[in-house]
């Protein structure tokens, strides 16, 4: 078993004809990926990357069986593509889109609250890098090279320094089970607590690393999560020590605005609750290594 | 996006809340009109610049007699504010606002803000109005009242009312202040707004509920959609190399110390700067050229950061992901010869293609020093600011 995706998961593209997102299905297909098939409103019937493509998300799952999705879908429309993939019956849909309006996607959380747990669909991202679980299917637009199967789950809110933490664990021969990209908005699909809930369940990971960054609350509650629910050890690295207070670092998200979101304020909260925390962004590797060491 | 103080007061007026009577000014003999205009024998000249706090920094001048208001347009005019918003190089006044004054029974606090926490619009009030949020959660918590607004029926009139009877209103008063809440919470909702300040909001001498100050910021996201918002943009209070760098959909924030970085991806950005002061040194500023970054784009980052005289040594950290660093490579050489850079630069190039984009830096022309991993590249820079590598 793995996290939200695995072998068998039948991946269909929203926004599947544009050039980011042919460009990625390629990548994705490469992989590995079962992908079977595409939506993009009003060029159903017609085939793209030889899939079929169709009108609407039901459409796709009727026709197909697809469970997951991925969005490549401009912001000011992304919002209704992951209500509709919702909708439609999809259990993890990954939005890679940047920019989505914070108003949008309050309304796709409250949206959500719709469906039973049991129905309920997993939001990933937005603006993040995706899910990769390594040899078996890539639902994101991470380099899949870089990254090594093993049993170390990984959670960040960073594309790039997910990919720095991925490169480092592999020069150690360290691998990865799943890498979940959460994204840098300041209303995420699925936080860091929801993500190590499933990794707690999820017998092929041992250890978990979370990328955190300053802002918000997230990672205060996911020290709490940790404290109380799980039985694996966490190893965490927050960026941001030097960032100044109420300036936005690139993340939509990345802006210190309370007591708790600043970084040395995250890894005081964080180590006080029995997490591992990396003390700088190269030594990210070394620290996964020794926490796995004492296993 | 932040707005003028005037500018979020005429969109609360579009919500029916009250506004003191005002006009905006540019000039001392403007303000002096807009006095005479206004009426009355009190006045209020304020400076407009994007910071709260303003009257701290004497911002906020109350006038008597006309050319009192002509002498405080004058001596706020071109002058340079200081707050603890502003940072330490200020914002510069470049119009002012004459307002009437208000003869005023109690200040309160009303502010709305995204709560990252519920993933709901907060509503926060209390009846220690004039004293920053701040204090007021560390002064006097008990005071505080919070309501969340749902997003798909937004705020109701019995949350409005709760909130006009917690702040201690009387009966007479309670009806007029839950109005200019919801039309707070409409203002809010209608323009994509990220957080609504009106402190103070006040009960006036003949019981009426006036927004006496205003701050409002909006969703950078959601500028496409709210022309109306987009316009009031101000660059005047801007960092002008910030306002540089979003213009080319460069990510960037200007900080004191004089490493010079161009990084792509958010997180790996703040990572490089956190390595660098960890190094002994201190970043000059943040910049993310997006996690795809393109040639393009790395010259755009190349013209900013070279330009900045604090700037003694650039350091460049590319994690290759989807691209490839041949490619990188490629756009760090023409960058480099197109812009003509004079200071050091400390390259460090990861991920995809990595041995090819390194030979191609090896084989180029530029003057460079390589560096392998994260500590390697910071140690590096620094080292360079210190003369110890050319």
């Amino acid at each position: 078993m793995t996290v939200l995706i695995n072998k068998n998961s039948k991946v269909i593209i929203q926004g599947f004809t544009g050039k980011i997102g042919s460009f990625h299905a390629q990548e994705m297909i490469d992989y590995g990926t079962n992908l079977v098939g595409g939506v993009t409103p009003g060029k159903g019937g017609s085939k793209h990357l030889d899939k079929p493509v169709f009108n609407t998300v039901k459409e796709a799952v009727e026709l197909t069986g697809a469970d997951s999705s991925i969005l490549f879908v401009p912001p000011q429309f992304a919002a209704d593509s992951a209500m509709e993939a919702a909708d439609a019956g999809i259990k993890t849909c990954v939005a890679i889109t940047d920019g989505i309006p914070a108003h949008d996607m309050i309304k796709v959380k409250r949206y959500m609250k719709r469906y039973s747990k049991d129905e309920k669909m997993t939001l990933v991202g937005p603006n993040c890098a995706g899910i990769i679980s390594p040899g078996k299917s890539l639902l994101g637009i991470m380099p899949g090279h870089i990254y090594k199967e093993g049993n170390v789950g990984v959670i960040g809110r960073s594309g790039t320094l997910g990919y720095e933490s991925a490169a480092q664990m592999k020069a150690l021969g360290i691998g990865i089970s799943t890498s979940v990209g959460i994204g840098g908005d300041p209303i995420n699909g699925s936080s860091f607590k929801d993500i190590l809930e499933k990794f707690e369940k999820d017998d092929e990971t041992k250890v978990i690393l979370m990328i955190g960054e300053i802002g918000g609350p997230q990672e205060a509650e996911a020290a709490q999560f940790a404290k109380e629910n799980m039985s694996k050890p966490i190893v965490a690295y927050i960026a941001g020590l030097t960032a100044p207070k109420g300036r936005k670092m690139g993340h939509a998200g990345a802006i210190v605005t309370a007591y708790g979101e600043a970084a040395s304020e995250k890894v005081e909260i964080l180590e006080a609750a029995g997490v591992t925390v990396a003390k700088n962004p190269s030594v990210i590797g070394e620290t996964v290594q020794k926490v796995l060491s004492k296993i | 996006m932040d707005i003028h103080e005037y500018q979020a007061k005429k969109i609360l007026s579009d919500f029916n809340i009250l506004i003191p009577k005002g006009g905006i000014a540019y000039s001392p003999e403007h303000a002096e009109y807009q006095a005479r205009d206004i009426g009355g024998n009190k006045w209020v000249v304020k400076a407009q610049i994007h910071s709260g706090a303003r009257g701290k920094a004497g911002g906020i001048i109350i006038c008597e007699t006309l050319e009192e208001v002509s002498e405080a347009a004058n001596k706020l005019l071109g002058k340079t504010l200081v707050t603890h918003q502003t940072g330490p190089k200020g914002k510069v006044v470049q119009r002012i606002y004459v307002e009437e004054a208000t003869d005023i029974k109690k200040e309160f606090y009303l502010g709305l803000v995204f709560d990252r926490s519920s993933e709901c619009i907060m509503v926060v009030a209390s009846s220690e109005g004039g004293m920053s949020v701040e204090d007021i959660s560390k002064d006097k918590p008990e005071t505080i009242i919070r309501a969340k607004i749902e997003a798909s029926v937004g705020m109701q009139n019995f949350q409005a009312r709760e909130i006009a009877f917690g702040l201690g209103l009387d009966a007479k008063s309670i009806t007029r202040c839950a109005d200019a809440i919801m039309g707070c919470s409409k203002a809010f909702s209608q323009h994509d707004a990220t957080m609504v300040e009106i402190n103070p909001l006040v009960l006036t001498a003949d019981d009426h509920i006036v927004a006496l100050d205003c701050k409002m910021s909006f969703d950078d996201n959601a500028l496409f959609r709210i022309p109306e918002i987009s316009e009031l943009r101000d660059k005047s209070q801007e960092d002008p190399q910030e306002t540089y760098a979003s213009d080319r959909d460069l990510s960037y924030v200007g900080l004191e110390g004089n490493i010079g970085n161009i990084i792509n991806g958010a997180g790996l950005a703040m990572a490089s700067m956190d390595m660098i002061k960890l190094a002994g040194g201190e970043p000059a500023n943040f910049l993310d050229v997006g996690g795809g970054a393109t040639p393009e784009k790395i010259v755009k980052a190349f013209r900013l950061v070279s330009q900045d005289p604090n700037v003694k040594v650039i350091l460049v950290n590319i994690f290759a992901g989807i691209n490839r660093c041949d490619w990188i490579a490629e756009g760090i050489v023409k960058a480099v010869q197109e812009v003509d850079v004079k200071q050091p630069l400390v390259l460090r190039l990861a991920g995809t293609n990595f041995e090819k984009g390194q030979q191609i830096l090896r084989d180029s022309n530029i003057k460079y020093v390589e560096a392998t991993t994260l500590f390697d590249a910071a140690k590096k820079a620094v080292n360079a600011i210190e003369g110890e590598v050319a």
